[in-house]
């Protein structure tokens, strides 16, 4: 990129079951007052707002009207993303290259207490062919989970392996709404929600919000002293019909991350990548996805774990804030795997720190069982 | 009404119904009536790469070729994958809960290219294994209206051991 952009301030809220005492205003109200205070930009600085939001999990149409005055968008250019908030940083990412903005805040927010969420789920899959066939987003998943398990010979005691370590990765995060010391026997006594994924395998609904404010090189140093670099980027959509492609497979995701890597200049993103956050929103997905991300050969995820490649004191670790699984309010969680990327570069995360870190992955994901991926390699040096 | 913290919270609760038709179109018209009136299944094969794809549709994704063709396709298959759901679903065609459990499959449909997710009427995981060959039972025809749900379900009729599989361990 002949222009870089860089993220010079980033904000979450806590994630919990149901946000009683904020609305959606309310809500992305926190974030961008913490925003604002933590890098000392005033609503004056921005002049571009990219949010990330769903009008039928929102259930509203024009959903970021919801948020149109507490994000400063009066008389000036904003704009939503209606899928994950990692493609929302990109749009934000491709705005400011244009050359027509300085900065762009990026803000996403869901709340999933207040909707029908199955209801919610299955309306994205076609009204004439599918809605009527008793599905969502956990159904299909574990028609997934089944056919990878099956295919790569992972059983169901190694997949458990993925709750275990994110759920006690996320005891040391603050922002998490699931975490706890689980063995691979509780996770297999949780219960079956759809068989094979148990109820300790599947991520939370939450409610919570994140917001990022990226700047354009020159103006980096008003904002931060530590900024993180948009190094690389890729993205890439699947088959939307599931029967349109074998669920054990994503080449999308090998795709999108193909790109990121080459535009981040990565060759070997096993040794080069210090610390990846990848959305995990079934146990049996941080597997998949680390495989195809190039982490390790396919079929060998459970191994990373195992090996203590990618427990929290490993050398790549995996999901350090305990993922999607700790938290998973729809839309947001892959903004916030990239502010957990972003907070891990500069040295902010707190008690879950890796030391060192240089380079991380964030990864998003959206549509059922993979459908869309979004790959960000993120630097803390220039 | 809830409180936290001494202070009260107050919900807005919207009950509006919100209701859609949606033109089933060209393609799946016809192959929603033969389903009904024939109990056959259609697919739409693409002009360019002869990919046969299930439900029909107006071009090849791969291709970008239109798909002008149909052909009859099952009702046998073989399993691809499958799940026993036992959470609470909540039917949006009747509003009211799904009784749980109840099987869930992805077939892979004689003379088809791709896949198709559908009710299975096995819940007993222990007797289901991928590669199994399935059948798709179907309403009787007075009870048939041309929809999805026309084939009721699919069912286990056998082991694939007696036929071979194209693609290896994992068929
Ligand atoms: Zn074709």
């Amino acid at each position: 990129m002949s222009q870089r952009v860089a993220i010079v301030g980033i904000a979450q809220t806590t994630f919990q079951s149901a946000k009683r005492a904020q609305n959606y205003a309310e809500l992305v109200h926190e974030v961008v007052s913490e925003l604002f205070t933590k890098t000392g930009a005033t609503h004056d600085d921005v002049d571009n707002i990219v949010s990330a939001s769903s009008d039928f999990w929102d259930g509203r149409t024009i959903s970021n009207m919801a948020i149109q005055d507490v994000v400063g968008a009066y008389m000036k250019s904003e704009s939503k993303v209606s899928s994950d908030g990692t493609l929302a940083v990109l749009y934000g990412m491709m705005r400011i290259l244009s050359g027509q903005y300085k900065t762009t805040l990026v803000v996403a927010h869901s709340k999933g207490s207040e909707g029908t969420p199955n209801l919610i789920a299955n309306a994205a899959f076609d009204p004439i062919y599918q809605r009527q066939l008793g599905i969502d987003g956990l159904s299909a998943s574990a028609l997934q989970a089944r056919r990878y398990m099956e295919k790569y010979g992972v059983s169901e005691e190694e997949v458990a392996l993925v709750s275990v370590k994110n759920l006690a990765n996320a005891r040391k995060n603050p922002y998490a709404q699931v975490a706890g010391e689980f063995t691979v026997d509780d996770v297999m006594q949780s219960g079956y929600l759809a068989e094979p994924i148990k109820k300790l395998e599947a991520s939370p609904i939450s409610d919570g919000a994140c917001a990022l404010l990226l700047a354009r090189e020159d103006l980096v140093d008003r904002f931060t002293d530590k900024p993180v670099w948009l190094k690389g980027v890729g993205h890439c959509q699947d088959c939307y019909y599931l029967g349109d492609r074998d669920l054990a497979e994503s080449e999308a995701l090998a795709v999108a991350a193909q790109r990121a890597y080459a535009m981040a200049g990565i060759r070997d993103p096993g040794k080069e990548i210090d610390v990846a956050e990848v959305y995990d929103a079934f146990s049996y997905q941080e597997l998949m996805w680390t495989e195809i991300l190039g982490l390790c050969p396919r079929g060998e995820g459970v191994e990373l774990i195992r090996s203590g490649v990618s427990t929290i004191d490993g050398t790549l670790p995996v999901n350090p804030s305990g993922g999607v699984l700790a938290a998973h309010a729809v839309i947001v969680a892959g903004l916030v795997r990239v502010a957990e990327a972003a907070l891990q570069l500069r040295g902010e995360a707190g008690q879950h720190q890796i030391s060192g870190v240089k380079t991380a992955l964030a990864h998003g994901s959206f549509g059922y069982c993979g459908q869309m991926h979004c790959v960000w390699i993120l630097s803390n040096e220039k | 009404m809830r409180r936290e913290e001494g202070k009260e919270y107050l919900y807005i609760t919207l009950h509006t119904e919100l209701p859609y038709q949606y033109s089933a179109g060209r393609y799946m018209s016809r192959f929603l009536t033969t389903l009904r009136d024939e109990a056959k299944i259609l697919a739409s094969r693409c002009t360019q790469c002869g990919t046969v794809l299930v439900p029909p549709r107006v071009v090849c994704g791969n291709c970008f070729a239109e798909m002008k063709d149909f052909v009859e396709v099952g009702p046998r298959g073989t399993l691809k994958t499958f799940s026993v759901i036992n959470f609470p679903f909540i039917d949006p065609f009747t509003g009211v809960q799904r009784p749980v459990p109840y099987g869930y499959a992805i077939v892979q449909l004689d003379g088809c290219d791709n896949w198709l997710p559908h009710f299975l009427d096995e819940i007993d995981v222990q007797k289901l294994r991928i590669g199994l060959r399935v059948e798709a039972v179907f309403k009787p025809r007075e009870e048939r209206e041309g929809a999805m749900t026309d084939i009721l379900h699919f069912r286990v009729i056998g082991d694939r051991s007696r036929e071979s599989s194209p693609e290896g361990e994992v068929s």
